[in-house]
C-alpha cells in the first residue's frame, strides 16, 4: 500500500491525543489519583502511623510489639466434614509458625494496656500452599469496615501541639458508630488473659468452609487454651512490668508445650457473616478440630516470624473469604504495612534487645 | 498488499491477545492497590493467573518474533524515527516478560505463596528475604508505569501510521482478512 499522508494533519492528530489521553485518564481514575479519599491499604497504613504519632522504621504499623512461636497443629479428622483444607485431614501434622503481639503501632509500649492480645499463625500445608491466620483475644472487633476503620484511627490520632487525642472527635465518631461504643464497653469490662498461654484467640471475621461433597458453610473459629485461664488485675495494669506478657511466655515456654483446640463454630441461619462488630452468641453448633501444640518462643530477631505477613486472606483449598469487608481492609493494610517495612528493612525490636538478642 | 507486508497470523493474533490481557493487568495493578474495598483481593485473584499467562504467550510470542520475519518499516520513514521504533519494540518484549517475572520473584522474596487459583500454587523462585522484597516491590511498581506509558506511545504511534502517514505499518498488524480496509 503506498504512503498517502493526509494534508491537514492537525484534527486527526487531536484525535488521537483524545484516544490517548482518554486512557490515560481511565486509568489514573482506576489508580485512584483523581480519588484522594478512596480507602486504600496505604491511607489505612497512614492512619496507622498519624495514630501511633511517629513511624518506627522496619516495624509492623499495627501489632508493632510481638515475638515468634512455632509448633504443630494435629488434626482429629473431624474437619474433614467441613472443609477439604489438607489442614483437617485425619490425623494430618502440619507445621506451624506464628507471632503473638499486642495492638498498637509502637514496639516499645507496655504490656499493661487494655489491648488486643492477638495471635497469628502460619501454616505450612503439602505442596506450597499455606493458611495464614490473624486471630485476636476478643471475639469481636471495634468497627465492621474499613472505612469506619480508618476513620476511627484518626478520631484518636494526637494533635500535634497537645500530644493528645482531641476528646470532641472521637465522641462525635463514637455518637454514630454504636458499634464502636458497644466494642469499648466490652473491652472495659471483658477481662484481659494474664498471659498469652492462657488467652483465646479468635477468627474475628467469618469465612466459608467447603468440604469434598461441595458443602458450603459460614463459620469463625477460635483457638481454646488448655493453660488454665487467669485475668490480669485491670487496676493495677499501669503498675505491670514493661515486658510482663512477654518475659512470662517466653519463660512459660521453656516448661513445657502449650496447647489450644481448634474450635470451628457453624453459622445459624440469619447469623452476620458480613459483620464482625456482631458476636454470633449462644447456641451454636461447634467442632473441636485438632490441637495446636506450640513448643518454640524466641524474640523477633531469632524466630522466622518477622519477615512475613500475616494476612488473614492467605487461604487454602477449602476455605475462601465471606462477605465480610473488614477482610479486604486488613489484607490490604497489612500488605502496605509489609511493603514500608520492607522497604525500610528490619530494624531491631525492643523486645528483642531487652531479651539480650540483638547481640 | 502482500503476505510479507503483514505480520504472521499467529503474531497477529497473539499481539491483540496479549494487548488486551497487559492493558487489563496494568489496570488491575494499579487499581487493586488504590483500594481496601472487596476489589483488593478480587482483583489480587485476577492478576496472578493473567500474570502468568502473560508470560507463557511472551515466551511463545518471543518464539514466533525470532522464526518469523516482521514486515520492514516503510522506506520513507526517518532513521530517527525507525530506531524510536526498535528500543520501543525491544522495550515492550523486555517488559511483557519481566514483569510477571518480577512479581513472581517479589512474592517468592516476601515468603508469600503465589496462588494462581485455590489449591494451585506456584513454587517460589527467589530465597525469603524481606528486603529483596522491598526492592522488587518497588521495581514492579515502577517497571508498570512505564509498561503504561510506553503502551501508550505505541498506541500513539500505531495510530499516527493509520490516520496521518497512511503508510502499510498499522495494516500490518491490524488488517486480518484479505480486502483492504480502505476500498
Amino acid at each position: 500500500m503506498p504512503p498517502d499522508p493526509v494534508a491537514h494533519p492537525l484534527p486527526r492528530l487531536a484525535l488521537i491525543a483524545a484516544i490517548v489521553g482518554t486512557i490515560a485518564l481511565l486509568f489514573a481514575w482506576v489508580a485512584g489519583w483523581l480519588s484522594p479519599a478512596r480507602v486504600s491499604g496505604a491511607s489505612i497504613a497512614d492512619a496507622l502511623q498519624a495514630n501511633t504519632g511517629k513511624i518506627f522504621p522496619g516495624i509492623r504499623r499495627a501489632h508493632a510489639k510481638g515475638l515468634c512461636i512455632a509448633g504443630e497443629f494435629a488434626s482429629n479428622g473431624a474437619g474433614t466434614a467441613l472443609s477439604r483444607a489438607t489442614l483437617f485431614a485425619p490425623n494430618a501434622r502440619t507445621p506451624v509458625s506464628g507471632r503473638f503481639s499486642l495492638a498498637g503501632g509502637n514496639p516499645g509500649a507496655p504490656d499493661g494496656r487494655t489491648v488486643f492480645h492477638a495471635m497469628a499463625l502460619r501454616f505450612v500445608l503439602p505442596g506450597v500452599e499455606e493458611w495464614r491466620m490473624a486471630l485476636d483475644h476478643t471475639p469481636i472487633f471495634v468497627v465492621s469496615t474499613p472505612a469506619d476503620f480508618q476513620a476511627f484511627l484518626i478520631a484518636g490520632t494526637p494533635d500535634p501541639v497537645t500530644k493528645k487525642p482531641d476528646p470532641a472527635r472521637m465522641a462525635a465518631f463514637l455518637a454514630s458508630h454504636p458499634e464502636a461504643r458497644r466494642f469499648i464497653a466490652y473491652m472495659k469490662s471483658a477481662p484481659l488473659p494474664s498471659s498469652f498461654a492462657n488467652g483465646t484467640y479468635h477468627s474475628i471475621n467469618a469465612f466459608r468452609f467447603t468440604n469434598a461433597a461441595g458443602e458450603t458453610r459460614a463459620v469463625r473459629w477460635q483457638f481454646e487454651p488448655e493453660d488454665r485461664f487467669a485475668a490480669l488485675d485491670k487496676t493495677t495494669l499501669d503498675r505491670l512490668p514493661h515486658d510482663a506478657l512477654f518475659d512470662e511466655y517466653l519463660a512459660r515456654a521453656k516448661q513445657g508445650p502449650v496447647r489450644w483446640h481448634l474450635v470451628v463454630v457453624l453459622a445459624n441461619p440469619g447469623d452476620a457473616t458480613d459483620n464482625a462488630t456482631v458476636e454470633w452468641g449462644a447456641g451454636h453448633r461447634r467442632i473441636d478440630v485438632g490441637t495446636l501444640t506450640l513448643t518454640a518462643a524466641m524474640p523477633e530477631q531469632e524466630g522466622h516470624c518477622r519477615d512475613f505477613v500475616f494476612d488473614p486472606l492467605i487461604l487454602p483449598r477449602g476455605v475462601t473469604a465471606s462477605d465480610d469487608p473488614l477482610l479486604a481492609g486488613r489484607s490490604a493494610a497489612y500488605a502496605a504495612s509489609f511493603r514500608r517495612r520492607a522497604r525500610e528493612a528490619p530494624h531491631a525490636d525492643p523486645v528483642s534487645t531487652h531479651q539480650g538478642a540483638a547481640k | 498488499m502482500n503476505s510479507t507486508d503483514r505480520f504472521a497470523v499467529h503474531a497477529r493474533i497473539l499481539h491483540w491477545v496479549m494487548a488486551i490481557m497487559i492493558l487489563a493487568m496494568l489496570f488491575i495493578g494499579a487499581g487493586m492497590v488504590s483500594t481496601a474495598s472487596r476489589a483488593y483481593p478480587d482483583l489480587l485473584a485476577w492478576h496472578r493467573p493473567i500474570g502468568i499467562a502473560v508470560l507463557a504467550l511472551a515466551l511463545v510470542r518471543l518464539g514466533v518474533r525470532m522464526t518469523h520475519r516482521p514486515p520492514s518499516l516503510p522506506a520513507d520513514l526517518p532513521v530517527l524515527q525507525r530506531a524510536m521504533a526498535s528500543a520501543m519494540h525491544l522495550a515492550l518484549y523486555t517488559l511483557m516478560l519481566a514483569m510477571p517475572l518480577i512479581g513472581w520473584a517479589m512474592l517468592s522474596a516476601a515468603g508469600t505463596p503465589v496462588v494462581l487459583w485455590p489449591g494451585t500454587v506456584l513454587p517460589p523462585i527467589l530465597a525469603h528475604d524481606v528486603r529483596m522484597f522491598g526492592w522488587l516491590r518497588r521495581l514492579h511498581r515502577l517497571a508498570g508505569y512505564a509498561f503504561f506509558l510506553l503502551i501508550l506511545g505505541h498506541l500513539g504511534a500505531a495510530l499516527v501510521h493509520a490516520l496521518i502517514r497512511r503508510d502499510s505499518v498499522f495494516q500490518s498488524m491490524a488488517r486480518f482478512g484479505n480486502r483492504s480496509m480502505r476500498g
